[in-house]
């Protein structure tokens, strides 16, 4: 298993912060929409930066989609920022047809997305929102692991012509990707090479997953891991290529087992190479009050639960080879 | 922009309205009650009012844009269009029917010339003509921002997010019209949800409300003008355009049953017997 460490943990939140100001900078024609959530969204230093640029909306979601979409008619591209649950569910009949239908290029950006929100509860956790996202025709939908993988894909989507997702969180995290990665929107990232079983990991769960490698390398499975940070479109190639080898999946993400990461690669799967995989995810159910840490475990979306997972698929891999 | 006459433009609004009615009925649906009575403000928008150019591009810099809110009524959007020469009308046939770029409720989708947004889900144009006007703003681009909702449309939530917001930041390169019919699918508006006082609401968001007779083409071209000349002044310009839906058509006047049915052959007729062919069907 190949070592990563970290010296810092920071919230992908405020990786979002970052990469707008960068590519604030480097773009004049990008502007900045918030719906009364600056601080929680790290737009302060965007909004200090550029002032003109930046568009307070107010408690209205619905409005701000609106607004960006029309403020791309002129050559804008509008970041929206506001929490998942905001920028998806409550707004989706806005952005289907203002933003999707209408191809507009607007980064819907959204934090405290699935369970690590924590405290205020499942009334703010969206656990839904990669699956309504990933249906809507042309849109992209990223879900970047860490501070320094949130910047970079911030400041990739700028360069992005069309409609994005942008999924991020509220959590300090371990920084352990590197300062001036290069984003490249639809390719998979090999964290570790590997041969018994292909862990396919998304968002917060991506750290989860090396933490597991890492266990279950000690117990002699050597587990190949991938970091899906986008989500659609998906790296199909990378998938395929990668269950040739292992034979097993196991998908992991803070996320639904219905619709999510999880049920992308299933269908990848069942049209190419069906394979024995197993869901790390939220169990169809709504989240509740506790720490992010708590839920994680709670919920099952931890490292352990992802050892448990991939000694489960390994043994549906060997009696489908017995059975064959 | 053209100076033509109120007689001109009245002409060219007969066309429209034959339009109208033929395409409904050509692919039997669509919405033929409020087209109709939107027809004289369409008219008088794209040959008289807006500042524009029909080799169509998306931006629209330098240009005035009009956003259709209540999507619906895309016969008259479409005819308009055509008419004013956006595209042949002879594409007017096809509207509604499979492989066409005249949807049903219009679209970008297609790539049809002069739409700049999907609309047809109520509520969400008014926030989309913000957008645009803030955009012209932050180009320094001095068009101007037109949009067009329904009445029943205002029963939308959104519709007040967004005018409470382009109040509060002052966004006076907009002017947006409400075709007040009265009228609404399942009934009188007033029976379906009443919309209260539009006047005192309209200026207790904020907005600098004006009023016009929607079917009397000296009045639109007038009262449009007047929205112009108030723009640029700190507040939003709001028109109550009064229309009757069906207008033109008279069994389809003062009655929601024409909001979204198509006429049959003989009904066809007589409606055509009362819109003088004027600058040619298509």
């Amino acid at each position: 298993m190949k070592k990563y460490t970290y010296t810092e943990k920071k919230d992908t939140r405020s990786g979002f912060g970052a990469g707008l100001l960068e590519a604030a900078k480097k773009n004049e024609h990008i502007v900045g929409l918030c719906a009364d959530l600056i601080g929680s969204l790290k737009m302060d230093a965007f909004k200090k930066e550029f002032p003109e640029r930046f568009f307070q909306i107010g408690i209205a979601e619905a409005n701000m989609i609106g607004i960006a979409a029309g403020m791309t008619i002129g050559g804008k591209i509008p970041f929206t920022g506001t929490f998942a649950n905001f920028s998806t569910g409550r707004v989706y009949d806005q952005i289907r047809q203002s933003i999707a239908y209408s191809n507009k290029n607007v980064k819907i950006c959204a934090s405290h997305a699935g369970l690590t929100l924590g405290e205020d509860g499942a009334t703010h956790q969206i656990l839904e929102d990669i699956g309504l996202m990933k249906m809507l025709p042309g849109m992209t939908v990223i879900n970047p692991c860490d501070y320094n993988q949130t910047k970079a894909a911030t400041m990739a989507i700028a360069e992005h012509v069309g409609p994005v997702y942008l999924r991020f969180g509220r959590p300090v995290v371990p920084i352990f990707t590197s300062a001036n990665q290069k984003f490249e929107i639809g390719k998979a990232w090999i964290i570790n090479e590997g041969t018994d079983v292909s862990i396919f990991a998304t968002g917060h769960l991506v750290w989860e997953a090396i933490e597991a490698g890492e266990k279950l390398a000690e117990m002699g499975i050597n587990a190949e891991i991938i970091n899906i940070h986008t989500i659609k479109p998906l790296d199909e190639k990378a998938i395929l290529q990668s269950v040739a080898k292992t034979g097993c999946v196991v998908t992991a993400e803070e996320h639904n087992r219905l619709g999510g990461l999880g049920d992308s690669v299933a269908q990848v799967l069942a049209r190419n190479n069906p394979s024995p995989q197993e869901y790390v995810a939220v169990n169809d159910s709504f989240g509740e009050s506790g720490t992010p840490e708590e839920l994680m475990r709670k919920y099952g979306l931890d490292s352990d639960h992802i050892v448990t997972a991939v000694q489960h698929v390994m043994r549906r891999k060997k009696e489908k080879v017995v059975l064959s | 922009m053209m100076n033509l006459s109120i007689e001109e433009l009245n002409k060219i609004t007969s066309q429209v309205r034959r339009d109208v009615v033929r395409m409904v009925h050509g692919c039997q649906s669509g919405h033929p009650g409020g087209s109709l009575g939107c027809t004289d403000f369409l008219v008088a928008l794209y040959f008289y009012v807006l500042k524009h150019h029909t080799t169509f591009n998306m931006d629209g810099k330098n240009e005035d844009l009009f956003f259709l809110s209540n999507g619906h009524i895309s016969p008259v959007w479409y005819s308009v269009l055509a008419r004013s020469g956006y595209f042949d009308k002879s594409e007017l046939a096809t509207f509604r029917k499979l492989n066409s770029r005249l949807q049903g409720h219009p679209t970008t989708h297609e790539h049809l010339p002069g739409v700049r947004i999907a609309s047809g889900s109520l509520g969400q144009g008014m926030s989309v003509a913000i957008g645009a006007a803030l955009t012209k703003k932050l180009n320094q681009d001095d068009g101007l921002v037109f949009s067009l909702h329904g009445d029943g449309e205002l029963q939308e939530g959104q519709i007040w997010e967004a005018a409470m917001y382009a109040s509060h930041n002052k966004v006076d390169n907009l002017i947006s019209t409400i075709d007040v019919n009265g009228q609404q699918i399942d009934g009188p508006t007033e029976d379906v949800l009443s919309l209260g006082n539009l006047h005192a609401k309209w200026e207790a968001f904020g907005w600098d409300v004006l009023t016009m007779n929607g079917n009397d083409m000296a009045d639109v071209v007038r009262v449009l003008e007047l929205a112009r000349s108030k723009t640029n002044k700190g507040k939003p310009i709001l028109i109550l355009m009064e229309t009757i839906m069906g207008n033109g058509v008279d069994f389809m006047m003062h009655t929601h049953k024409w909001h979204g049915s198509a006429p049959n052959d003989e009904q066809l007729a007589t409606a055509l017997a009362q819109l003088q062919e004027t600058i040619g069907d298509y």
